[in-house]
């Protein structure tokens, strides 16, 4: 708890508005890129608020795990008898609670900016509140596994986007017209990210030290 | 008394080479042991061994509980001092804050600290958690003539309290060490 409390006080005197301004950029280039059609924008907005929020995701990679590692926090705390796997958890939950909620309420205004109306933003949050948890786990994960190396941050990029593809495909579905089954899927597939990214992410701190 | 740290021919290997092998070490309560050897010898990597942060290539290892105090900071940069040794908390923080005299630096931001007043809060840490076994890795660079006294008697105190220490140093150290050469 005070290690999730100690994420969430750190990304907040850091730059947690960050990835949310990202996202809303993002979702306003979307209309300068496909024209004002408003009824092709429709059809693609819920897709491409997700691929903003994706890429939305990546941006704070850098300053989860690699900061901790190298000043010796991950180690004080393996000596102070935390498990790596508690660490993980912590570190996911603390990052989910300064993302997922300001994601969800840029996508209000984003979804404005891609032109859907009411009951499809109502079907698109629903899909980005069950999704944002999963990103920030696999963004966490992400991190601890290219902590310490060169150029950690592209090489993040090129890992966190082939896993979350998965969540992409039916994280989009689920936010247009009948999207019932593609969001039970959504959610297996959130599900399973964020019940095994505490264990990445702790056997990735672990590796990382010899 | 049984021992706080017992090494027994103990191996490692880092990146592919042989650091040490067939180390054997043992500490009781009062003892200390002062590691020595020139820069890549495997000095710290022999503390991070025993501080549990490496596995052995052969050998065991058995201690008591230990706290590290290497050039890692572990400390939010952005919290007071105050604040950001809390959260590691421990049953000794008041006594160690005063024994390395950071008393009065409390509510100055981590970020702002000297290098010296660093590695006070460094060792304030160490003693603040409680641990009978130190481990100390170059623990005496960066401070001045009264941080090292302060330091010296930190480690005189903690062994008459029945602690004990294990100190990679290239500096020579008050008191009386046993000398480990890597």
């Amino acid at each position: 708890m005070r290690l999730a409390a100690r994420e969430v006080r750190r990304a907040l005197a850091g730059a947690a508005w960050l990835p949310v301004a990202f996202f809303l950029l993002v979702a306003t280039i979307v209309p300068f890129a496909v024209g004002p059609d408003a009824q092709l924008l429709s059809r693609i907005g819920g897709g491409a608020l997700w691929i903003a929020a994706l890429t939305a995701a990546l941006l704070p990679i850098e300053r989860l795990v690699e900061p901790d590692r190298a000043d010796g926090t991950l180690d004080q705390l393996a000596m102070a008898g935390v498990p790596e796997e508690i660490v993980g958890a912590a570190k996911i939950a603390g990052h989910w609670l300064t993302f997922g909620p300001l994601l969800l309420a840029a996508a209000v205004p984003g979804s404005a900016m891609v032109g859907l109306d009411g009951p499809a933003l109502g079907r698109c949050l629903v899909a980005l509140a069950i999704g944002t948890p999963a990103l920030a786990a696999l963004a966490v994960a992400v991190a601890a596994l290219t902590a310490g190396l060169p150029r950690a941050g592209a090489l993040a990029g090129l890992l966190l986007v082939p896993l979350a593809v998965p969540l992409l495909i039916f994280g989009a579905a689920a936010s247009g017209a009948d999207g019932g089954a593609a969001l039970k899927l959504e959610a297996a597939v959130a599900l399973l990210i964020v019940a095994g990214a505490p264990f990445v992410t702790g056997a990735a701190i672990r590796a990382a030290r010899s | 008394m049984s021992a706080l740290l017992r090494i027994e021919q103990a191996a490692l290997v880092r990146g592919g080479r042989l650091l040490f092998e067939g180390l054997d070490l043992m500490l009781v309560a009062g003892e200390a042991a002062h590691v020595t050897g020139p820069n890549g010898s495997g000095k710290s990597s022999l503390m991070r061994m025993v501080a549990g942060l490496l596995r052995p290539s052969a050998g065991r290892i058995e201690r008591a509980a230990v706290a590290l105090c290497d050039n890692g900071l572990a400390l939010d940069r952005e919290l007071p001092l105050g604040r950001a040794l809390h959260f590691w908390g421990g049953p000794r923080l008041a006594e160690a804050l005063t024994a390395f005299d950071l008393d009065r630096l409390t509510e100055v931001p981590v970020r702002l600290l000297s290098t010296g007043q660093a590695q006070r809060a460094r060792l304030a840490r160490l003693m603040a958690g409680g641990a009978r076994l130190w481990l100390l890795d170059e623990a005496h660079g960066g401070l001045d003539r009264d941080g090292v006294a302060r330091l010296d008697a930190a480690i005189a105190q903690h062994r008459g309290d029945g602690g004990a220490v294990l100190a990679a140093s290239h500096v020579p150290l008050a008191g009386h060490w046993r000398e480990l050469a890597l």
